[in-house]
């Protein structure tokens, strides 16, 4: 458990991977969309700070070791969240897949949790293997990324009718945290392949699952945010948010994290690293760190209690996902047994 | 011969001002997502003009996967700003490093549309995503135009009541009207400074509350979207986005 000024944080990584885009895995064809989508990744990696910057083809397959030393050994982690990405349309074995991500798992009991995916475009043999992975793996989310390729198709939505099957199948067996990820391509092309509207609908539609919107929406955060705060059960992921303006954009970072708190607040926000990206060691320990600055240009923004920060880097996911936290890593009582913080923003008076 | 050579001295020159009045022209041009031009983002990668009047423009994005329809209308917007300046007699307007740079490319130099350029793919042209966007640019423009004001002493009801005349001059003011305008909202001196962009209608001061906070979210995120593509520019080419290329 990472400790600092005496303070004990249980850190959850809520968003981590163990891929493998090395170029044996791109299937013929498919070679520059398997080289770009890593190079691209491989991009992101340079907004972090530059001592944690590794060569492209350290990048595109890593060890096992190396990945249980950068989460456990250095990077403070407690419990890492596998959030699967399977583009099989252009790595042949997978990008990073659930069957990956548990022989992993396995080796290392009580390090991971391993979630499955699902994609409405694979009909009555995708709920079987849903089924399948969930009863195999124990799973209790899903990581679904609505830009995936597959065939001639450029993507899917969460309100596809096709959906709505899947996720009552989640509800059926108990998968109750849907992790979304929304990226560049969406059928029809001319639509903003962005827009978190069918989130919204399937939350509503489904109030018994939790939706964690990836990478809070961007480049749609204010769509997430209107969308949020009128849903109970959407949550903010901050993959993304931490690694990639905390140390590259810090007064955007700053007012990001500020409109998150105002329109969600901390019982919503849920970190994670996105290794492998990022490594998790200089957020964690940045976010700790951080605090909302002074300067009259963030004087809209509240300051983030320890608190508040023990429950963005672990307590939210672990209530999520049932994960054990040890009595040192709570909270104090009092804080606890508080109700959801921050104000309600569409009923309560503004200042400006 | 001295003749030739003056004559060719002012051929290059004449070339030149068409391909300083190219770059002008490239400025007007925006990337729909972050509101702001294609020159300033560092998304012209060159920009040449031949002495046969020839117009060649080279664009780049901070990803190979960047959205496809923000894409195209950014280079059907550079071709047709290209096109319209006096002395160009073609334009050659190509996306380079990007996965649908041959559909974006051959559809815009044959003027096919984004549904024939994307066959199969797209349902509509583009024309309700670039207003979905404009009225974001509306709403985080309200933002960068109210915080100076409020920062200067004036009261969330003071807002109410300016209108687009009475409000202190500003670049971002233009900005905000010139949005405005070309939604064909109101953007007359008479008309309130702040008003629903989906529908034209004043914000009264029971609504502004809302309304600026919802307006300072929008600016937060498209400039935060704005930071991550800059860095992936920079990630991507090496280049400070901003610097006209020699």
């Amino acid at each position: 458990m990472y400790e600092k000024d005496g303070e004990k944080y249980f850190v959850v990584d809520g968003h981590t991977h163990f891929w493998d885009a090395s170029p044996a895995n791109w299937v013929p064809g498919q070679e520059q969309y398997a080289k770009g989508w890593i190079e691209c990744f491989h991009a992101y990696q340079g907004l972090g700070p530059p001592e944690t910057h590794w060569s492209i083809e350290q990048f595109q397959k890593y060890s096992e070791e190396k990945m249980m030393r950068h989460l456990f050994d250095e990077g403070h982690v407690d419990v890492a969240i596998f959030q699967p990405t399977y583009l099989k349309q252009w790595y042949t074995t997978g990008f990073n897949t659930t069957e990956t991500n548990a022989a992993l798992a396995a080796k290392h009991p009580g390090k991971f949790v391993v979630n499955a995916s699902w994609d409405p475009r694979a009909g009555d043999d995708g709920l079987r293997e849903l089924q399948e992975k969930v009863e195999r793996y124990g799973c209790k989310g899903v990581k679904l990324y609505t830009a995936e390729w597959r065939g001639e198709s450029r993507g899917w939505s969460l309100k596809d009718p096709e959906s709505a099957r899947y996720l009552e199948k989640c509800q059926e067996l108990g998968v109750r945290n849907i992790h979304v990820h929304k990226g560049p391509t969406i059928w029809p092309l001319d639509k903003d392949a962005f827009d978190v509207a069918d989130v919204d609908f399937a939350a509503t539609n489904f109030p018994e699952l939790n939706f964690i919107v990836e990478h809070v929406g961007l480049p749609r955060i204010e769509d997430f945010c209107f969308m949020a705060t009128q849903e109970p059960n959407v949550y903010a992921g901050l993959a993304v948010v931490v690694g990639g303006l905390m140390h590259a954009r810090p007064r955007f970072f700053a007012k990001v994290m500020g409109e998150l708190m105002f329109w969600l607040g901390e019982d919503k926000m849920i970190f994670g690293a996105d290794y492998a990206i990022w490594e998790p060691r200089w957020q964690v320990e940045g976010f700790v760190d951080w605090q909302m600055p002074d300067d009259e240009e963030f004087s809209d923004y509240s300051k983030f209690s320890v608190e508040a920060k023990k429950k963005i880097l672990g307590l939210n996911a672990a209530r999520l996902y049932d994960i054990e936290v040890p009595a040192e890593g709570g909270l104090a009582e009092t804080a606890e047994s508080a109700g959801p913080a921050g104000d309600t923003p569409l009923a309560a008076p503004v200042s400006v | 011969m001295n003749h030739g050579l003056a004559a060719g001295a002012v051929t290059t020159d004449r070339t030149a001002a068409v391909r300083a009045a190219v770059w002008s022209a490239l400025g007007r041009v925006r990337d729909p997502e972050l509101d702001e031009s294609v020159t300033e983002l560092g998304f012209v990668a060159s920009c040449e003009v031949s002495d046969d009047g020839t117009a060649s423009v080279r664009l780049r994005l901070p990803t190979y996967f960047c959205a496809p329809n923000f894409a195209f209308l950014m280079v059907a917007d550079a071709q047709d700003a290209v096109c319209a300046v006096p002395g160009v007699e073609r334009a050659e307007i190509e996306l380079a490093d990007h996965f649908a740079s041959d559909a974006i490319n051959g559809g815009v130099a044959a003027r096919a549309g984004f549904v024939r350029s994307f066959d199969g793919q797209a349902a509509d042209e583009l024309d309700g995503l670039r207003g979905d966007f404009l009225r974001k640019a509306v709403l985080a423009g309200a933002d960068r135009v109210c915080r100076p004001l409020l920062a200067a002493g004036r009261t969330v009801d003071d807002l109410a009541e300016l209108t687009l005349g009475n409000t202190p001059a500003s670049p971002e003011l233009d900005r905000l009207r010139a949005r405005r305008a070309e939604l064909g909202l109101p953007a007359g001196d008479g008309d309130p400074l702040l008003i629903d962009p989906a529908t034209g209608a004043a914000v009264g001061a029971q609504g502004l509350p809302l309304h600026l906070r919802r307006a300072r979210v929008t600016r937060v995120s498209v400039d935060a979207n704005a930071g991550v593509c800059r860095g992936l520019l920079y990630e991507r080419y090496g280049v400070v986005s901003g610097k006209e290329p020699s």
